[in-house]
């Protein structure tokens, strides 16, 4: 590896921390969609500042960005306050109005500024390194590295400052407001350095494909843990392996740094939603699958109760009394068996002990059917486990 | 003696988009009282709550907590919001939720250490929830959640405590739970306001009621005021309004 694949590598470690940790809030806050909105509508914001300064990384191209994020959110919620239209139409109808001011100054200005949209929109993390910062007359490193660590330090600082103010603005609105911990400040504080984060972001993914970084990581974390430091962890991981290995297949493959990474990206959320042990897909399948052989054994165990006659307690009986496929009744059969609910004795099946307190208390259950009862019954009959 | 007055509100109006969801209310909540609020759907319970916790901003009047304005008097004060203003799915546990009522106390930046976890652990353990504490809290029933919720209202330590509908989806068991826990914090001379909506268990439950529906009907003692009188004056047209609809 040579220094500047390093640099390179550092530089989309660095982007990828610093947008999960807004990430994570903008999720947990249902707020997904307006980081969309912020990474188009913070172009006239790039494009004023850049013909000031005439530098993509100067600090007032980024403060006059960032500044154009905060106030798509203003818009955006004072449309929404104004109950004619919903969130999602007040966003759609927000930053494409400010996008399209952005790409109108550019093609005014193209003749003489060199500013390209393509850079902006989707970044080129190849040439980053090239850029470089010079400090006294001394090389210190590419400058987007130190645009990003400066934004990435600021981050966590206000992280650890704030986190309780953080968590209980997200999670409870009203008590967070009660208490005086102002949760519009913190609203308007996590859009801020979302909005500054999509900035610095811009050179390595792009202020698009920034989106993909902030969601992607937050989401997968989402489907892992219950706990919000770990998902702030997992995040920074999954941002963090996206990012290199991202970098490395585009080095092998020759493509688009920023298009591979958020494939691998992608691709980990996939694997994550399928695979996840309580919220995968597969997982919830198997949960569901559970649960209706439990509604079947639950039937059963009731027809058996209600019918003392022995015809009606056939082995060969029940497939064609309840309806049931052949593959089901010999199933909730084996299963009732292997948990004691019921005997057989010459086809005739009878409910044991064990078999008649459980249906007694699972009609309790569905007739009251108010709290969490069944779960704890099942723990108490060692149902699945026998 | 008469009782001191726990909360005082004066002239209070409030309005969503200049239609008014509460329209020039006086009242006073004596110390010590544990207080019904009840009224149609849309009479405002909820939003006079938010009103005096300075959540919602009034558009006239003033709410004075002991003499002073809400603002200083915070820490007097504890709040249960509607079980379902909150996302039942975010990632945290039950010991975690019952800690954010400390945070109050605690103010801007600083951490709950180990005083605060003990508070919380004491009170979850009121609410018979210990053993739950390390459950995430979508893995909770409602009568649970409602008792979570409950359990930081209690870690608050406040004098007056504001509920809103803590009854709202929980089991009989839950809910005689929690109207033992209510009756304990007014022996200890507290004041308990909540919203509520089973007109039944009003006369069982509370000691003070106050009917309303955008404007105050009546507010008073159970025993005076509690009657057929006051429940038309508060539910009769209104309800053939909203049927008819």
């Amino acid at each position: 590896m040579n220094s500047a694949q390093i640099e390179i590598q550092l530089i989309a470690s660095l982007v990828a921390i610093a947008c999960a940790i807004p990430g994570t809030f903008l999720v947990l806050r249902k707020m997904a969609l307006i980081t969309d909105a912020i990474s188009h509508s913070i172009l006239p914001g790039i494009v004023i500042g850049f013909f000031i300064t005439h530098d993509l990384s100067s600090p007032l191209l980024i403060l006059l960005a960032a500044a154009s994020g905060v106030i798509t959110v203003i818009l955006v919620e004072f449309i929404q306050k104004t109950g004619l239209v919903k969130e999602d139409t007040a966003i759609g109808l927000v930053f494409p109005a400010l996008f399209s001011i952005g790409i109108i100054l550019i093609a005014q200005n193209a003749n003489d500024v060199h500013l390209d949209v393509d850079a902006v929109l989707l970044g080129e993390l190849a040439f980053a390194p090239f850029d470089r910062l010079i400090l006294g007359g001394i090389d210190v490193g590419p400058k987007s590295l130190w645009i990003i660590g400066i934004i990435l330090c600021f981050s966590i600082g206000l992280l650890i400052a704030f986190f309780k103010e953080l968590k209980v603005s997200t999670f409870d609105v009203g008590l967070a407001s009660s208490m005086g911990l102002s949760p519009v400040l913190m609203h308007y504080g996590l859009m801020t350095m979302s909005s500054i984060t999509t900035v610095g972001a811009f050179d390595a993914v792009g202020a698009i494909l920034v989106i993909a970084l902030m969601i992607a990581p937050a989401a997968t974390a989402y489907l892992l843990t219950n706990d919000l430091k770990k998902m702030l962890l997992l995040s920074v991981l999954f941002g963090v392996c996206s990012a290199i290995l991202g970098y490395w297949f585009a080095h092998i493959l020759d493509l688009s740094i920023s298009g591979s990474m958020t494939t691998v990206l992608g691709f980990i959320f996939l694997m994550v939603y399928l695979f996840a042990p309580n919220k995968g897909l597969f997982s919830v399948l198997y949960r569901q699958r559970q649960q209706r052989i439990e509604v079947s054994l639950l039937t059963f165990l009731l027809h058996l109760g209600n019918h003392i006659e022995e015809e009606e307690r056939h082995v060969k009986h029940l497939n064609e009394h309840i309806n049931w496929q052949k593959v089901r009744s010999k199933l909730v059969l084996n299963l009732a068996l292997n948990n004691n609910m019921i005997t057989i004795e010459n086809n005739i099946v009878s409910l044991t002990k064990k078999g008649e307190s459980f249906t007694t208390e699972a009609i309790d259950y569905i007739v009251n059917n108010k709290n969490a009862e069944i779960e704890n019954m099942k723990d108490r009959f060692f149902l699945f486990r026998g | 003696m008469e009782n001191k007055i726990a909360v005082r509100i004066d002239d209070l109006t409030v309005a969503y988009n200049y239609k008014p969801v509460l329209w020039d209310i006086d009242l006073a909540i004596p110390e010590g009282v544990l207080m019904a609020i009840v009224g149609p759907n849309g009479a405002g319970k909820s939003t006079l709550i938010k009103s005096i916790l300075d959540i919602i901003k009034p558009i006239a009047g003033s709410v004075q907590i002991y003499g002073k304005p809400y603002k200083n008097q915070r820490s007097l004060v504890a709040y249960v919001p509607q079980k379902g203003s909150v996302d039942w799915d975010f990632p945290t546990t039950a010991l975690d939720v019952v800690m954010m009522g400390t945070y109050g106390s605690l103010g801007w930046i600083k951490r709950p250490g180990k005083k605060e976890k003990k508070a919380s652990l004491e009170a979850l353990e009121k609410v018979g929830m210990l053993s739950f504490k390390n459950r995430q809290i979508s893995q909770l029933s409602g009568g649970q959640q409602q008792r979570i919720f409950l359990a930081r209202a209690l870690v608050q330590n406040a004098s007056i405590y504001f509920m809103d509908e803590p009854f709202q989806g929980v089991d009989a068991t839950t809910e005689k739970a929690i109207i033992n826990i209510l009756k304990e914090l007014r022996k200890a001379k507290k004041t308990v306001v909540v919203v509520h909506h089973d007109l039944q268990t009003v006369p069982e439950y509370f000691d003070w009621v106050t009917f309303l529906n955008v404007k105050k009907i009546a507010t008073g003692p159970v025993k005076d005021i509690f009657n057929d009188d006051n429940l038309t004056k508060t539910y009769g047209i209104n309800y053939k309004v909203s049927v008819q609809q």
